[in-house]
């Protein structure tokens, strides 16, 4: 056997007894970066597709929750530092090598981009608005601008919000030294659960019928893709290092368990995946509105509990307090 | 670049914790929590056990992922050499840091919000002292220097005894070496 033990108190609160230093600030910055991206693509989407009539609500008004959802973000990520007044320190350089730094900026980008989008159909989405903005020389004519290159913007927002996405697992996965989250996959599985909790909130709000029932088949194919990348970023895992092999063991009898399986699994990928397979082939649409919910807990449930689990793994283990057990394991014959 | 390195003899230590003390008093660590700490590891089984002590502390890697992975530049690298080191002006309390160290060595999070990590006592090193730690030891089993002087003791004895640093693997090449 093998124990090390920490005969100096360390007691350091972020990383005593494991390290711990993210909380729900963080997992819900990700959880709403990664909507907004979704928001943003699929705006952008559906006027590139000129599916102004068939999906109204997401064609024209959509793009307006971008820049609010990403402001709830990142205020949860501002309450998250311990050094708040230097957060400007962001913007004052750029780091090639941090994801971080990436993000911070590509949030920098994003702005202006949906402020943008939002205007280009601000006329047809928000008319009761857009008529104090018409009033206006300037008003007027910053309108008229978007909407000439509606299309133009669009195809901008694209790559854009799907960067930030992407960005919102490259931003764990970047880290070698925590194994759980050490996977490629991260990047897309976020960046598709992301465009999946999108894809809910326009079938839960959305008031066509039409625009609804579009809203679910594209959830439905996202799932579909998520649950595949769920597999492939377990499978990355279990095929990977000593230090991943052990890591995945918080979801496959650790401390994880049960709510990366029953909470995130099944509560937010199974279960909305048959209801919306019910509602779309017609059995039953009783629980319509349930799927949508479903899949934005689920979402959140995917950020929170990576957060966790990754912040746990190390490859560093000390015993920091005295334990009977270590007795007995001096006992154990080697494996 | 200088290649700082700490060289500490496992053969010698006796887990006293002296080198914590120290460091505490020289450098005010914030009370409750500490730059380096000591390890005992022990292995074998019953009666046939053999136990290390290690004193542990940020390795100033030569690839510090701590340092790629700041947003902000306020964790850097003092004057061309691998001393890591925070910039508590730059420091947005942000944890990447904490959380890109394999060796969980970035443990400080001072009270007023920033980065407190060791510095290999870098205002002892710039006139030519030790680190506290280092001066302090009673069975002088650590010793520091540079490894690009060959004459240096820290080079002799990595010339001349076995040795190994923590997890190799990680990539960061760690620049704590214990003697074995
Ligand atoms: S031991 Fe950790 S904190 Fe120290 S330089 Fe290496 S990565 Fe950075
Ligand atoms: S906590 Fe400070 S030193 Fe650490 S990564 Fe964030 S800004 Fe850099």
């Amino acid at each position: 056997m093998k124990e090390e033990l920490l005969v100096t108190a360390r007691g350091n609160e972020l990383i005593d007894p494991s390290l711990h230093i993210w909380t729900w600030e963080v997992a819900m910055y990700l959880f709403l970066g990664g909507l907004t991206a979704g928001v943003m693509v699929f705006a952008a989407l559906m006027t590139v597709l000129n599916k102004d009539e068939e999906a109204p609500f997401a064609a024209k008004r959509l793009a307006l929750l971008a820049p609010l959802v990403l402001s709830a973000g990142m205020t949860t990520l501002f309450l998250d530092l311990e050094h708040k007044l230097f957060v400007y320190r962001f913007y004052t350089s750029f780091q090639i090598t941090s994801p971080m730094s990436w993000g911070a900026w590509i949030l920098v980008v994003i702005y202006p981009i949906s402020i943008m989008q939002i205007l280009s159909t601000f006329r047809s989405g928000y008319g009761f608005f857009a008529g104090f903005a018409d009033r206006m020389t300037i008003g007027r004519e910053i309108l008229d601008f978007c909407e000439r290159y509606r299309r133009q913007i669009a195809m901008v927002a694209i790559p854009f919000a799907t960067a930030l996405g992407i960005y919102t697992g490259i931003l764990l996965s970047a880290f070698g030294a925590r194994p759980f989250w050490n996977s490629g996959v991260l990047g897309p599985l976020f960046l598709v659960s992301g465009m999946s909790t999108a894809a809910a909130l326009v079938a839960l709000i959305a008031r066509h019928h039409s625009e609804k029932a579009l809203f679910t088949r594209i959830d439905l194919g996202l799932i579909v893709v998520e649950i595949a990348l769920v597999a492939l970023f377990l499978i990355n895992l279990a095929t990977g290092t000593g230090q991943q092999i052990d890591a995945l063991q918080s979801v496959l009898g650790g401390p994880y368990t049960l709510v990366f399986w029953v909470l995130f699994v099944g509560i937010g990928l199974l279960i909305p995946l048959l209801l919306e397979t019910l509602e779309i082939t017609g059995v039953s649409k009783k629980l319509a509105m349930l799927a949508p919910i479903l899949v934005l807990f689920g979402g959140y449930a995917l950020r929170q509990i990576m957060l966790d689990a990754g912040q746990e793994s190390s490859w560093t283990h000390y015993d920091t307090q005295y334990n009977s057990e270590l007795l007995e394991r001096l006992h154990e014959e080697n494996p | 670049m200088t290649r700082f390195a700490m060289v500490i003899d496992t053969r010698t230590c006796i887990g006293c914790g002296d080198c914590v003390v120290a460091c505490k008093t020289e450098n005010n660590v914030p009370e409750g929590l500490n730059r380096d700490w000591v390890v005992e590891a022990t292995s074998g089984t019953y009666p046939d056990l053999k136990t290390e002590f290690r004193s542990e502390r940020c390795n100033h890697c030569s690839n510090p992922t701590c340092v790629t992975l700041c947003p902000t530049g306020a964790s850097h690298l003092w004057k061309d050499t691998n001393i890591v080191l925070v910039e508590p002006e730059k420091c947005t309390g942000c944890k990447a840091c904490i959380a890109a160290c394999p060796y969980d060595a970035r443990l400080v999070m001072h009270p007023d919000g920033y980065i407190d990590k060791c510095t290999f006592c870098h205002h002892r090193v710039e006139k030519g002292m030790d680190p506290a730690c280092v001066s302090s030891c009673p069975t002088r089993c650590m010793h520091f220097g540079s490894l690009d002087d060959p004459s240096s003791e820290v080079s002799k004895l990595l010339k001349t005894r076995e040795y190994k640093v923590l997890s190799p693997e990680t990539g960061n090449e760690p620049n704590v070496y214990y003697l074995l």
